[in-house]
Formats: C-alpha cells, sequence, structure tokens
C-alpha cells in the first residue's frame, strides 16, 4: 500500500502545507498510521545558500556533541536549533528533530566536481552509519524534511507542517513492513537536493544496494526507498546524466521495444540498460522524486503501483489517487495515469 | 599377482525369461562385455562401466546392473575407494586419472542455499502473462554514460560500447573440445545453441568445417597448447577464450590420449595423426599478469577489436584477487571454473582434490570485483557442477553474468556420466572418435535434445524469477537478498553474503 502525494508550482509560487496535509490524509487508508512524512522545497529562503541539516536526537548529549564535531570538522554551523513541534497529539516524541544550517568547507573535499555535495554526503553517511541515537533526514538547501511515527495529519500536526511554505512539496502516508514504528523509516528519503517518496517493494533492492555501495553510499534505513535517492544522486549529479536519462535507467523499456526503435534512441537505451542494468529497479512501485527545480514520477516496467498525473495551470501533481489531488485542487482539468516505466517530469520555469 | 582380482564394481545380468536373444545388447557395448556364442549371451561384468547403453536398446528391459554385488569390508576411512587406489598404484606406479568432475563427497553448497518468493506485500509475475527478460551481455560496459544535448534537443550517445555478446538466456555451453567430444556432438550442440540464440565454446581442439555454418554462436578457445590456433580460428569466433585452468585440473595441462587423434582430428587441431596433444600446464609466453594482459591486447589486435575477449581460470583459493588482476588485463569477461567441472581426463587427485567449488567463487569474485569498483570491467561466467536451472538462478543471485553448462548438455545427450571419456569408446557416441560410435548420435535429434534442455530451464529460470517479483535478469543478478543459507555456518555465509533462513 503507502500514498504518495506530491505538487510542484513551476512559477516557484509558494505554497503552506496545510493543503498537503489535508490531501495525504484522505488517503489514510493506505497507511496504518505508523509513518508519514514532508518534504517542502524553498522553506528556508534565509538560509537558501546553506545545506538544511535534519538530525533525530534520542538524547541532546553524546550523539549530538559527535554531530556537532562531525560538522564543525567539515565546515561551519551557521545558526541551529530545535526543529518546533507540537507534541499535544498522539505522537510520542521519542526523537528530537533537530536543524543545523551548514557551510561547507569547500577546500576540505578537492577531489570532487561538487565539493560541497560531497562534504554533506560524506557528513550524512557517516552519521547515520557511526553515530549511535543520530540520524540525519534531510540534508538539502532550502528543503526540509518533517516525518515520524504516525498518521499523516498527525505528523502534519506535530511539525505544523502548514507553517512552512514550499514551492514544492512531497508527502507519503506509510504502511510499514519493514521497520513500523522507526521515525527514520517513514518517507520521504532525502540525500541533499533529492527526496525520494515510494510505494511500493523494490525486488532487485539486493543488486541495487550492492551497485550503490560500490560508489560509496551506504545503505542504513534498512529499507528499499533509501537506494533511490542515492542512485538518483549517482547518475545525475555525478555521471551527468538528464533526470529524464536517470529514470530511463532505472525503469527502462523492455528489450523487445528497444529493438523497434530507430537507430539512435536504439543505440542510447542498449548502452543505458548495459551500463545501468545493477541500477534497474524491479517490483511493483510507484516514486515521486523531488529535486530543486523538478519533481519527477514513474513507475514500474509494468505498472504494478497506481500512478496518477493531474495538471493545472503552473501546478503539475503526483499522487497515488485522484482523490487527494483534487483534495488540493478542485477546479482541475486534466488528470491522467502515465504508461508503465514512462516518467512525467513538472519542470520549474524559474 | 600379489594382489589378485579385485570385486567387480558392476555385475550385469540378464533375464532370460525375458531375453529375446535379438544380440542388440552385444552390438551396442564397446567395452566388450556380451558376446552372443551359439544362441547364448555370455557376459563379463568385470568390463563393464555403467554406461547403461545396452540397458537403453534392450527391446525386453531385460538387463539389470548391480553396482559393487561384493563389496569390501565396509570400513570409515579405508574405503573400497581408497583401497583400490592402493591396489592400482601399487600395480602401476602411475597418477590415476579419471573422468568427468569432482568424485568426493564434499557438500554442494546449491543445495544449503534457497530461494525467494514474493507474498502479499508484493505482487508475483506472470511470465505467461507479463514480459519476461532473460537476455544479457557478456563483456566490457562502460562505467557511465556520456552524451551530448543537440540543440534540437537530440541526444549523441559520446560512449562507445565494447563489443559484447547478446546471449538470449543466460545458459551458454562451456567448452569441449573436438577430439575429447565426437564432432556429431559438437555439431548437435552447436545447432542447439544457434537456434536459441546462446553460445558454446569449441575447446582447443580448433574448429571443424562442419561448424562453419554455427561460427556466429561458438566462442573460439586460445589454450596453453594453441591448438588449431591461426588468425582464420580467431576470425571466425564470436568471441576468444583464453584458457588458463580449468576446474577439473586447476594447475595442470590437458591431455588428449593419441587414440583420439584421428585424421579429422589432427587437421583441426594441426598436430600429426595418432600423436598425444599435449597442453603445458602454464602458457608458455604468459609467467605473470603483464603478459596476460598482452596475449588479451595481442588477441584483439589480431582480429580488430571486434571480439570480447574472455579469460578461463579455475576457482582456487585466491580466485577473487586473480579475477581483478583479468578484470584490469582489458579482458571482457571472467569465466569461472569451480572444482566440480567436468572433463574427459585429469589425474583424479586434482578433480577431486584442489580448487574450490563455484558458489564461493562467484560470490567471492563478484564482491571483490564491486569493492574495487571494476564490476563493469568484466562479466562474469560461472561454470563447474550446474544440474538444474536453480542452480543458475542461485549463480546468478551470487554474482554471476551466464552460466556455461557442460556435463548437463551432454546428459541430454544420453551420457550417463560413467567417467570413462578418457578410454575413447563411449558408446553413446559423444566422447569418442570411432566413426561407428558417432554416428550413433544424430545431430538433428541430439540438438533437440540440447534445445529442449536450455528451453525447459529458460522456462524455469523465467518461473523463479516471476515470484521472485523480478522481470528482468539484471535484477537477479548478485541480488543476495533473495537467497538465504540453510545449514550453512556462519563464515561460510559471510563469504556468501547471505542470511539465514528466517533472518
Amino acid at each position: 500500500m503507502c500514498g504518495i502525494i506530491g505538487v510542484i508550482d513551476k512559477q516557484r509560487e509558494l505554497m503552506d502545507g496545510s493543503a498537503i496535509r489535508d490531501a495525504l490524509s484522505i488517503m489514510d487508508e493506505r497507511g496504518s498510521g505508523e509513518g508519514a512524512g514532508y518534504a517542502a522545497y524553498g522553506v528556508y529562503p534565509d538560509y537558501a545558500d546553506l545545506y538544511a541539516i535534519h538530525v533525530f536526537y534520542n538524547n541532546l548529549v553524546e550523539p549530538k556533541a559527535q554531530v556537532e564535531d562531525l560538522l564543525e570538522t567539515w565546515g561551519m554551523i551557521e545558526y541551529d536549533e530545535e526543529i518546533p513541534t507540537y507534541p499535544e497529539n498522539k505522537i510520542t516524541k521519542i526523537h528530537t528533530p533537530w536543524r543545523y544550517f551548514f557551510r561547507p568547507k569547500t577546500r576540505l573535499m578537492q577531489r570532487s566536481k561538487t565539493p560541497d555535495d560531497e562534504i554533506v554526503k560524506h557528513i550524512v553517511m557517516e552519521v547515520n552509519k557511526s553515530v549511535n541515537g543520530a540520524l540525519i533526514f534531510s540534508s538539502g538547501k532550502n528543503i526540509g524534511v518533517f516525518k515520524a511515527s504516525g498518521w499523516p495529519e498527525e505528523v502534519a500536526d506535530f511539525y505544523r507542517v502548514e507553517n512552512y511554505e514550499g514551492y514544492l512539496w512531497l508527502a507519503h502516508n506509510r504502511y510499514p513492513t519493514n521497520t513500523p514504528g522507526w521515525w527514520g523509516g517513514a518517507h520521504p528519503f532525502n540525500l541533499l537536493n533529492w527526496s525520494v517518496v515510494h510505494n511500493g517493494e523494490i525486488t532487485s533492492y539486493g543488486t541495487n544496494r550492492r551497485y550503490i555501495e560500490s560508489f560509496g553510499y551506504d545503505c542504513t534505513m534498512y529499507t528499499d526507498t533509501e537506494v533511490v535517492a542515492y542512485l538518483m544522486d549517482l547518475l545525475v549529479r555525478r555521471h551527468g546524466l538528464s533526470q529524464e536519462l536517470a529514470v530511463r535507467a532505472l525503469a527502462p523499456p523492455f528489450w523487445e521495444e528497444i529493438e523497434r526503435m530507430p537507430e539512435k534512441p536504439k543505440n542510447l537505451d542498449t548502452a543505458l540498460r548495459l551500463t545501468y542494468g545493477s541500477a534497474m529497479m524491479n517490483g511493483p512501485f510507484a516514486i515521486a522524486v523531488a529535486s530543486p527545480d523538478s519533481l519527477v514520477g514513474f513507475s514500474d516496467r509494468i505498472k504494478l503501483r497506481p500512478l496518477v498525473i493531474g495538471e493545472h495551470d503552473n501546478r503539475l501533481f503526483i499522487s497515488s489517487e485522484e482523490a487527494a489531488i483534487r483534495t488540493i485542487d478542485s477546479a482541475i482539468s486534466k488528470i491522467f495515469m502515465p504508461k508503465a516505466g514512462h516518467p512525467i517530469v513538472g519542470r520549474t520555469y524559474v | 599377482m600379489i594382489i589378485g582380482s579385485r570385486p567387480t564394481k558392476f555385475q550385469v545380468r540378464i533375464d532370460n525369461n525375458l531375453c529375446m536373444l535379438c544380440g542388440r545388447c552385444a552390438d551396442n557395448c564397446s567395452y566388450g562385455v556380451f558376446r552372443v556364442d551359439d544362441n547364448i549371451i555370455h557376459i563379463n561384468s568385470r568390463f563393464c562401466v555403467a554406461c547403461h547403453r545396452c540397458i537403453s536398446q534392450c527391446p525386453r528391459d531385460a538387463i539389470t546392473i548391480i553396482e559393487r554385488p561384493c563389496d569390501y569390508r565396509s570400513h570409515p576411512v579405508w574405503t573400497a575407494q581408497v583401497k583400490e587406489n592402493i591396489f592400482k598404484q601399487a600395480e602401476s606406479g602411475k597418477i590415476l586419472l579419471g573422468g568427468m568432475g569432482n568424485a568426493a563427497e564434499y557438500p554442494i553448497l546449491f543445495d544449503h542455499l534457497v530461494l525467494d518468493a514474493c507474498q502479499v506485500t508484493n505482487p508475483s509475475i506472470d511470465p505467461l502473462r507479463e514480459p519476461m527478460e532473460l537476455r544479457t551481455y557478456i563483456g566490457k560496459k562502460p562505467k557511465q554514460i556520456e552524451y551530448r544535448q543537440t540543440p534540437e534537443g537530440d541526444i549523441d550517445l559520446v560512449t562507445e560500447l565494447a563489443p559484447n555478446l547478446k546471449v538470449e538466456t543466460p545458459i551458454m555451453i562451456g567448452h569441449m573440445s573436438y577430439g575429447a567430444i565426437s564432432l556429431n556432438a559438437h555439431i548437435s550442440m552447436a545447432k542447439a545453441v544457434t537456434e536459441i540464440g546462446t553460445f558454446i565454446g569449441t575447446g582447443e581442439g580448433g574448429l571443424h568445417e562442419a561448424l562453419y555454418p554455427y561460427q556466429n554462436n561458438m566462442i573460439v578457445q586460445v589454450a596453453s597448447g594453441r591448438f588449431g590456433v591461426d588468425v582464420d580460428y580467431l576470425e571466425r569466433g564470436a568471441a576468444i577464450e583464453i584458457k588458463i585452468g580449468q576446474g577439473a585440473k586447476p594447475g595442470i595441462g590437458g591431455h588428449l590420449p593419441g587414440e583420439k587423434v584421428c585424421a579429422d582430428v589432427s587437421c583441426t587441431r594441426m598436430i600429426p595423426e595418432g600423436s598425444d596433444a599435449i597442453s603445458p600446464a602454464p602458457h608458455h609466453d604468459i609467467y605473470s599478469i603483464e603478459d596476460l594482459k598482452q596475449l588479451v591486447m595481442s588477441l584483439k589486435e589480431a582480429t580488430e577489436w571486434k571480439k570480447p575477449v574472455f579469460v578461463k581460470i579455475a576457482a582456487v583459493h585466491n580466485v577473487a584477487a586473480i579475477a581483478a588482476g583479468i578484470a584490469r588485463s582489458g579482458a571482457d569477461a571472467v569465466v569461472v571454473d569451480g572444482f566440480r567441472g567436468g572433463t574427459g581426463a585429469t589425474p583424479s587427485v586434482f578433480r577431486d582434490h584442489v580448487g574450490i567449488p563455484i558458489e564461493a567463487a562467484v560470490a567471492a569474485v563478484d564482491t571483490k570485483l564491486r569493492k574495487q569498483g571494476i564490476r563493469n570491467e568484466v562479466s562474469i561466467i560461472a561454470s563447474g557442477g550446474i544440474r538444474q536451472s536453480a542452480d543458475i538462478a542461485k549463480t546468478i543471485c551470487l554474482g554471476a553474468d551466464t552460466v556455461y553448462i557442460g556435463t548437463a548438455a551432454l546428459v541430454a545427450m544420453g551420457c550417463r556420466v560413467c567417467g570413462n571419456c578418457y578410454r575413447g569408446l563411449c558408446p553413446w557416441g559423444i566422447a569418442t572418435q570411432r566413426q561407428d560410435l558417432v554416428a550413433r548420435l544424430n545431430p538433428d535429434e541430439a540438438s533437440n535434445n540440447v534445445k529442449n534442455l536450455i528451453d525447459a530451464w529458460t522456462l524455469e529460470l523465467a518461473e523463479l524469477m516471476g515470484a521472485a517479483g523480478i522481470n528482468s535478469i539484471e535484477s537477479l543478478r548478485g541480488n543476495r537478498d533473495r537467497l538465504r543459507g540453510y545449514m550453512l555456518d556462519q563464515a561460510m555465509m559471510d563469504v556468501l553474503d547471505v542470511k539465514a533462513i528466517g533472518a
């Protein structure tokens, strides 16, 4: 099960979190009240140049000191605070969410073309692997992930997502099978600019994990979704593929289809499949991936999970259910279901 | 005669109530067990190897073969085998020879690994109704794609792909040389793989003219004896394989007895008729990894960089590091042959005691290549003891791209794994060059059997993949999450990188 909903405003007009809260909550039936989350782009305009690092702390003593040590070693914490929460509802605050606005020291990572990203990625991997009692769950610029164990409306109210304004929202309602009750297991999963929500189970996870780990990513979340964020980071940021091509590598056309193509696309798709065979994802899934300038939705190659697209003026919606889209925009006219494996991309104009 | 007669290994009996004295058993037995004289069939059980040719031809099911009717006194240490080996060597002073693969009783890791299937949380995929892709490509893959976006929005691929073999099912047939096996056996298998869209190795026996129609589906081999190798041979193959070692005899060369070198074999091997074809243990131009690289490059240069070059090694203790060296040599695939791999003739001491099983070898090689970030540099072809489709699925989960089968393809043509291939008397027409015996194998029928076997295994693989919710072989490759170890110790599971059942 699981329910997903995402919306992007291509003019970067800001939307507060109340509508997405209601849209996700209408899909309560797709979850079990054990995990929900929201990712919003454009929420920290005052710190837009800095990496917004969100951490769950089990306590504010040892793990916090360790994380801050690491951050101070690699750069500068310009500002930090506890993420405001309002635990008057049923959610038990088992972690303390904290946020840092962080500026990496570029010169410390000279071997990379994107040293700042590389430093933050390194810190995320290091903390999540080695620091007991701390989990970094959001690490992009001007991006915030807000998630916990609970029903969509409870999690939204816990963080008061209506107080945040973003031009791109991504939300997820979880029916966990792997790690119920663990806050880190709730979606969206985020790394740097990438946020991912996922409905399904990736049957190729073992293959994907072995592949991505050989490029220095560590899978630490005990769930399959995190590999999607890492794969997008590898293919787009490090290998320079466009998002469309990256999706084509992750959910490629069948050979039969490739063989019928004209020479040029045929060669391209053959090269993609040969090169990224181990990155290809199998099993049932509908996935929405957000980055600062786009929202991409795609399903597995035989569409074993629902994916509905809505378009209205400057807004593109991606959802498990039409009802969720209509909750945000009752006047929407264009709603359709994309073909299996075919990516739908909404890109900002500015 | 100090030691004297030993108990016969097999006893052949004919039920006289059933026998109609047709004499087919006598006609068919190339080992001379039966003799028809005065309407009586005389039996000499001592010659019997249990190849079952007589049983297969008897119209009345009158023949019974009993294994070890009279055995030695049982003993847990001094087994019948141990004693017989000592008898033979006490008499001959020679190295003992054996055919086929490892015959020692090691646990089979495949039988301690179980596959996964979907239930509820994800749907299994029905291969009858949904596409199921078993095609795979063997060869070097780029690490990443480079392309240019044209102003019109077109994408121009900059990356150039190295030559790859397109294999329609991850089941290929390994190298068995013409000489070790008959021309009809080769033609049968070559025809089958051509129809299916997969490949077979020539072995180091050269390429007979009769196989030219199938050359696009044949991988030519360059082994230490260089038998049959010239530029014409190299150019005919779809790929070239350098044979360094073989699972049935790691560390030693090959030996084709002169009895099997008939006129035709002498032509394809380019050696005198009747002479022993002895391949040296090492390649005399390869004394280190950098020499291997030179040979790889020479072969590529000779064939204008149009063909993938494979390197085959026996699975030995340090197989992972060796494979990593091969991956850096420019080779396009590494073939790892486990210690259960078959052969026509090998010293039994090597066959039974040297090397490691393919399961552990593939797991170690895949892990090592990934750790070094060079898994895309080479494909992994696994061989040695692949008996059924489940073994193939498990091998791929452990990290192989495809498998080579060998013995299984021979069994599909009638082979009973009697292990006497080196004697050249194979009554099935497989491991022999005696024309009357070779003629027993009809390539049209036999190729159909081989094709049926590969087709059947392919169907089973598709079903296994579908049950696991996977519709493309790439997603099975290295997917160790879909395996569990059943009664394996922790050290073994660490090597295989699999969890225990229930975990």
